[in-house]
């Protein structure tokens, strides 16, 4: 598939969650299993136009998420495609056992939707704010779990996960994204990472509010003479591995991105394809193990080092790494020339 | 309903969940011998079903969300024939179809995964607004457990069925009185369930759960009311049929010696002479 790339990273002029709701609004007007199930957050998930289209197909549980997965897959035990929002912290901690047997054992086709991740929690502060979900999720065997990036991936990543049967985990970003995609970009493919930029020196792999940072970092990359490549890895699970291991061989550098805690998120998933396929060089931007926090998102992207510049950083780092592994004899310790000296290698020199 | 043949189904029931679980000689045999008599009147003529059909889509359902009863349903599938008897004895062995707790995925006439307590209740709730969306005035059947009902999910569904007017569900509780570690009355006491029930908008019945004529009346009644959801506790025996484990504390999940099977069918013996006397 081809990507086309939006031209600037701005804040995107409409809500991700109007295009949530709709893409479905059109898919129930196609298909008469599609259901929106809510946990008294269809303000927030901005649904409640589905609810005035669709009354009937529409589940306001009130405050209990347990239930709302429960109901949900027995809906989908009926043949129908029931989406789930709450936020990702309820989604993920508090439904996990529900995910876990109502949805993923019992191989039904739900799709949870938790929104408001990491960092774009915000105002709500630490309690609200998901680190961990998508680790907590992921662990469940069969599972899809995704972060479209925008508004675009958004509507498409929404319509794909009604298309695909099972039992998916969507993060959901509401109000504001930076665009990464243009409308006409192609259809996403389950599993598939999206290649956003091409490079040969170092690639960075990103989801979600990360993958506006990483496409930033590697223009400024390429002002220091670094060639990025830049994957979109919106499918965690199942991980786009061959994405990961030509990156690995290509580039002979890995950093990744994500707005998630590393320990078992974007980063640990990588790592741990790397480790058994193609040992390389491995860098991570992320959570470290730390709880949220409250403040508006640009102030928690600077507390939580979740931002182009920490990627630049942590390129420089894997990039030395990088060199250091295979000019061990002749290796200055000047970083400057280090980065510039593994750029007379070719790619054999870096095979493992 | 032929008052007689019912009790001689459940007789049937008890007998096939004891050599089931005797069989591999380990397992949930008192919350299992406790729903008996409630899945002999269902399996009855209540439930409109179909065995040669088990995904038949206007049938009624049956979540046994106390999933660890499985054997006891399996039994009664396996007597009705959902699948042939012989499978009865591969329960719990590695690879069969008949797991601990029930998969809808695995065993014919299964409606839904089960086992973590309190999750069948939504996943009931789940399926009966399905069947409403599909225009079927069928009915969605629930068994809950006593000490399951101590589960928070129990009562998010409870709220919600009330909520959404699902008049067609007809939940059961296996008012046992023993939960896992002790009885109810001293782990976590449940006081009126029906009470509690009522409180959340539900139309209640209290009934001797090992009366089969008691439970299909109350069955009639929760239909005829026709407006909110119900719920029907059972008053039963843990571990009922098998006489020197009924009651005990220690038969939730438990070991059974050859020995021990012989006694406890001698036991249903005994009492299906009984009724056949009747």
């Amino acid at each position: 598939m081809s990507v086309k790339v939006a031209a600037t990273h701005v804040m995107g002029s409409i809500e991700p969650r109007k295009v949530y709701c709709n893409t479905l609004i059109e898919m129930a007007k196609e298909d008469g299993r599609v259901c929106v199930l809510d946990a008294d957050l269809m303000g927030a998930a901005g649904t409640k136009p589905f609810q005035a289209a669709f009354p009937e197909r529409t589940f306001d549980c009130g405050v209990q998420e347990a239930n709302m997965i429960g109901v949900a897959g027995g809906l989908s035990s009926r043949g129908f495609i029931p989406f789930a929002h709450t936020f990702g912290i309820f989604a993920a901690r508090r439904a996990c056992d529900q995910i876990f047997l109502a949805g993923a054992y019992a191989k039904q086709n739900i799709k949870v939707v938790g929104s408001d991740p990491g960092i774009t929690a915000g105002l709500n502060g630490g309690t609200h704010m998901p680190f961990e979900d998508l680790g907590i999720l992921t662990t469940i065997p069969g599972i899809t779990v995704v972060e479209p990036c925008d508004a675009v991936a958004v509507g498409k990543v929404t319509r794909l996960a009604k298309e695909t049967y099972g039992t998916w985990y969507m993060r959901l970003v509401r109000k504001e994204a930076a665009a990464v995609y243009e409308e006409d970009t192609d259809d996403f493919e389950v599993g598939k990472a999206n290649l956003l930029r091409d490079g040969t020196d170092v690639t960075i792999i990103a989801m979600g509010y990360m993958v506006a940072e990483a496409l930033k970092a590697a223009d400024m990359l390429e002002e220091m003479g670094i060639s990025a490549r830049v994957l979109d890895m919106w499918c965690l699970k199942p991980l786009d591995e061959a994405a990961v291991i030509a990156a690995a061989k290509e580039t002979g550098a890995i950093v990744t991105a994500e707005n998630h805690s590393i320990k078992n998120g974007l980063g640990g998933a990588v790592a741990s394809c790397l480790a058994l396929n193609r040992p390389t060089a491995v860098e991570m931007v992320g959570v470290q193990d730390e709880f949220g926090e409250v403040a508006k998102t640009p102030a928690l992207a600077g507390r939580f080092k979740l931002t182009a510049e920490e990627i630049v950083a942590k390129t420089q780092k894997v990039l030395v790494r990088k060199a250091h592994k295979h000019t061990w004899a002749t290796l200055s310790n000047d970083l400057a020339k280090a980065i510039n000296e593994l750029r007379t290698y070719t790619d054999d020199v870096f095979t493992f | 309903m032929n008052v007689k043949e019912v009790k001689l189904f459940a007789n049937d029931i008890r007998r096939e969940t004891i050599k089931c679980i005797g069989h591999l000689g380990v397992g949930h045999i008192g919350g299992a011998l406790s729903i008996v008599d409630v899945l002999a009147v269902l399996y009855s003529g209540v439930m409109n079903i179909d065995p040669a059909d088990p995904k038949k889509d206007d049938r009624d359902f049956l979540v046994c969300s106390k999933g660890h009863a499985g054997p006891a349903v399996y039994s009664t599938l396996a007597l009705k024939g959902y699948f042939p008897m012989e499978m009865l004895l591969t329960l719990n062995q590695l690879g069969t179809n008949l797991p601990s707790h029930c998969d809808m995925n695995r065993t014919p006439g299964i409606d839904m995964t089960t086992g973590s307590l309190g999750q069948g209740s939504s996943t009931a709730m789940g399926i009966a607004c399905g069947n409403r969306l599909k225009g079927y005035d069928n009915y969605t059947y629930l068994i809950l457990g006593d000490g399951e009902i101590d589960e928070g999910q129990v009562w998010e569904a409870a709220l919600f069925a009330n909520a959404k007017k699902l008049s067609h569900v007809i939940a059961f509780i296996d008012y046992n009185k023993l939960q896992l570690d002790d009885f109810v009355a001293n782990v976590c006491p449940l006081d009126s369930i029906p009470a509690k029930f009522e409180s959340f908008g539900w139309y209640a019945q209290d009934i001797d759960g090992h009366d089969v004529e008691a439970i299909a009346k109350a069955i009639d009644n929760a239909k005829a009311q026709g407006e909110k959801p119900s719920v029907i506790v059972l008053n039963t025996i843990k571990g009922k049929g098998y006489h020197k484990i009924e009651n005990s504390a220690s038969n939730h999940n438990m070991n059974i010696s050859a020995e021990q099977v012989e006694e406890a069918l001698a036991d249903i013996a005994a009492e299906r002479a009984a009724i056949e006397a009747e």
